[in-house]
């Protein structure tokens, strides 16, 4: 098993990790932590396997460039929401009633 | 009830791993050969960097689309923090006098950094994206010790920094179409120039977007 190899393992346990966290808890702030574990799991997935041949692949790095950029965006949004959802409910427990 | 739910979505999740780690030992080594391809076009690319050129130049459709969600983001934050009614933050009077002094240290070597960080990114690592969070990141320290706020409702220069990337960007982008070109094409003997015009306007955008995300004021300060 090759070290890139090892890089796009260890992305997909994360990406596994952020997505029963995103599952099984009900507070917000953890659901969306976890979804940028899964994020940055993806990510390690795209940069490993994209030095698998002798060359890296440049467009694999300017996706993960872009993914990132677009996280982080994507994080301050879904943090803006929760602090809206908190003032107008006072809860950012999702119910947990089946 | 619980247990067995419990139970179930760690089975799920645990195959889905061993299927995710299956299919990866599986995979065939690539025979599209995009680095080959990025390596022999770029030349005419207009920078020596091979991300930057494809972020920039070969991709150049998807970092417009990346900056307009950019916007997008900052738009949805911008109007929910307006809406929202919440206690104010450290203002210049309380502000920590150590991170004050090292502030003053700080900021200006950030700037620096930023437009080195700019300049870098024809040939090596670096460029719009890396510049733009320096910057924010400076925007923030000034924020945090009182020296300066984005003002909410955002002033008309704000809203001009925000828009100005995605306008330039979309400027260069479509000129080519109108002059019977692919879209997205630059013309070969000002791509570098206009690369780095671009990026110097995207570098701005990203930093006030950035600071817009997570500096702007609630809506209880302007009232």
């Amino acid at each position: 098993m090759s070290i890139e190899l090892l890089y796009a393992l260890t992305g997909a346990a994360l990406f596994v990790l952020g997505l029963h966290a995103l599952v099984v808890h009900a507070h917000l702030l953890r659901k969306i932590l976890a979804f940028n574990i899964m994020g940055s799991g993806i990510f390690l997935v795209l940069v490993g396997l994209a030095q698998r041949s002798g060359i890296t692949d440049p467009v694999a790095q300017a996706l993960v460039l872009t993914g990132i950029v677009v996280a982080v965006s994507a994080s301050a949004l879904a943090l803006a929401l929760m602090r809206r959802l908190y003032a107008l409910s006072g809860t950012i427990t999702l119910d947990e009633s089946d | 009830m619980r247990m067995l739910r419990h139970a179930l979505t760690l089975a799920a999740i645990l195959l889905l791993f061993a299927a995710l780690v299956l299919a990866m030992l599986d995979l065939p080594m690539p025979d599209t050969p995009l680095a080959g391809i990025t390596q022999r076009h770029l030349g005419d690319s207009g920078v020596s960097h091979p991300v930057t050129a494809v972020l920039l130049n070969f991709r150049a459709y998807d970092t417009l689309l990346e900056i307009g969600v950019l916007l997008l983001a900052a738009f949805g934050t911008l109007a929910l923090r307006m809406a929202s009614d919440e206690t104010p933050i450290p203002t210049a009077s309380n502000a920590d006098s150590v991170l004050t002094g090292l502030v003053h240290l700080l900021v200006p070597l950030m700037v620096m950094l930023s437009g080195y960080l700019l300049w870098a990114g024809s040939h090596r690592p670096g460029g719009a994206f890396q510049a733009g969070a320096v910057l924010a990141a400076a925007g923030l320290l000034l924020r945090l010790i009182g020296y300066w706020r984005p003002p909410l409702p955002p002033s008309v220069l704000m809203r001009a920094g925000l828009l100005l990337g995605f306008l330039v960007f979309l400027t260069v982008v479509l000129a080519a179409p109108l002059s019977g070109a692919v879209l997205a094409t630059y013309p070969q003997a000002w791509a570098s120039e206009l690369i780095l015009v671009i990026e110097t306007a995207l570098t701005l955008s990203i930093a006030l977007v950035l600071l817009s995300l997570f500096g702007a004021e609630s809506g209880a300060m302007q009232r």
